[in-house]
């Protein structure tokens, strides 16, 4: 349920923001803006360089605003669930990142190329390859889009429980401890505040970490070699 | 060897505790080096910090999983 609203706050914000777009942008449509641009030319350019950069930077652009709503609706105080701490969000976006840059690959290069391309990195002398292969074959088909997965789970769930627990402590220390522990009370609610704000720094870094992975793992995939 | 380690049980609680609190000694050390080189970058050669910041976060993030399996492990492994 907190995903949908999730989901429609998302898409509230962004078609107000779209609908009436000015050549010269008002407030509201210049912060969206810088959101996007930043998206533009930090993650996707960056990594992929402007040719390839410029076919990937809706899936990029995408991937950063939704995991950023779903995670923040772990802090806003009504929905107190982040969508991405339950695991189907992040099995959903790491398995979308995982076929996309599976199949960026292969349509490059072709299978065979594509195997070759990413499991015998060139320049490397050819015993190297008995440990460099296994290792490259569990990375880029299994750990990767199990390393999504967990990342994204585990800050969230981990940011939910600590914010949690610090609450809880006060409400403990403060209605029912003894005296002498009255005064921590207020310790754990400064902490808890300080959490929020943790939680809402997290929020955005685990949604900019996500896509510029997938940054970085597309331009793997589709890197000539040099 | 994984379901050795599932089977065993052991009279000792929270020795999950010790666990994770082994787990997060290397992770600890490695985002320590990790800053640090990319603060000292920073500082001697400004006009770099904003590429020298994007691979930062690439780094946090491989560093960071290997801390947050050791949270995530109770989960999956019964």
């Amino acid at each position: 349920m907190v995903r949908f609203i999730a989901v429609i706050v998302f898409l509230t914000i962004f078609v107000i923001g779209a609908r009436r777009a000015k050549l010269v942008p008002g407030r509201f449509q210049s912060v969206l803006e810088m959101g996007l641009d930043f998206c533009r030319t930090q993650i996707a350019y960056e990594i992929l360089g402007e040719r390839d950069g410029k076919k990937y930077v809706p899936m990029i652009t995408t991937i950063f605003f939704a995991v950023f709503f779903f995670n923040i609706t772990g802090v806003i105080p009504f929905l107190n669930i982040a969508g991405t701490s339950v695991i189907g969000l992040p099995i959903i976006f790491a398995l979308w990142v995982y076929f996309m840059y599976l199949g960026q690959g292969v349509k490059k290069f072709g299978v065979g190329g594509y195997l070759k391309h990413s499991l015998f990195p060139p320049g490397v002398p050819w015993p190297i390859y008995l440990l460099l292969t296994p290792v490259e074959f569990l990375q880029v088909f299994l750990l990767r889009p199990a390393t999504l997965v967990i990342r994204l789970l585990a800050n969230m769930m981990a940011g939910h429980l600590l914010l949690a627990l610090c609450f809880a402590a006060t409400s403990f220390l403060f209605f029912e401890a003894s005296a002498g522990l009255k005064a921590f009370g207020a310790v754990t609610f400064v902490a808890g505040f300080a959490f929020f704000l943790l939680e809402v720094f997290v929020a955005l870094l685990q949604a900019y970490v996500f896509s510029i992975l997938t940054a970085v793992y597309l331009q793997m995939s589709i890197s000539e070699e040099h | 060897m994984l379901t050795a380690a599932t089977d065993a049980t052991t009279t000792i609680n929270g020795l999950a505790l010790v666990g994770y609190g082994l787990a997060a000694i290397g992770p600890g050390i490695g985002l320590g080096i990790l800053f640090g080189k990319t603060i000292e970058g920073m500082a001697r050669q400004p006009e770099m910090s904003g590429q020298l910041r994007s691979t930062m976060f690439i780094g946090l993030a491989f560093i960071e999983i290997l801390a947050l399996l050791a949270i995530a492990t109770p989960f999956f492994l019964k």
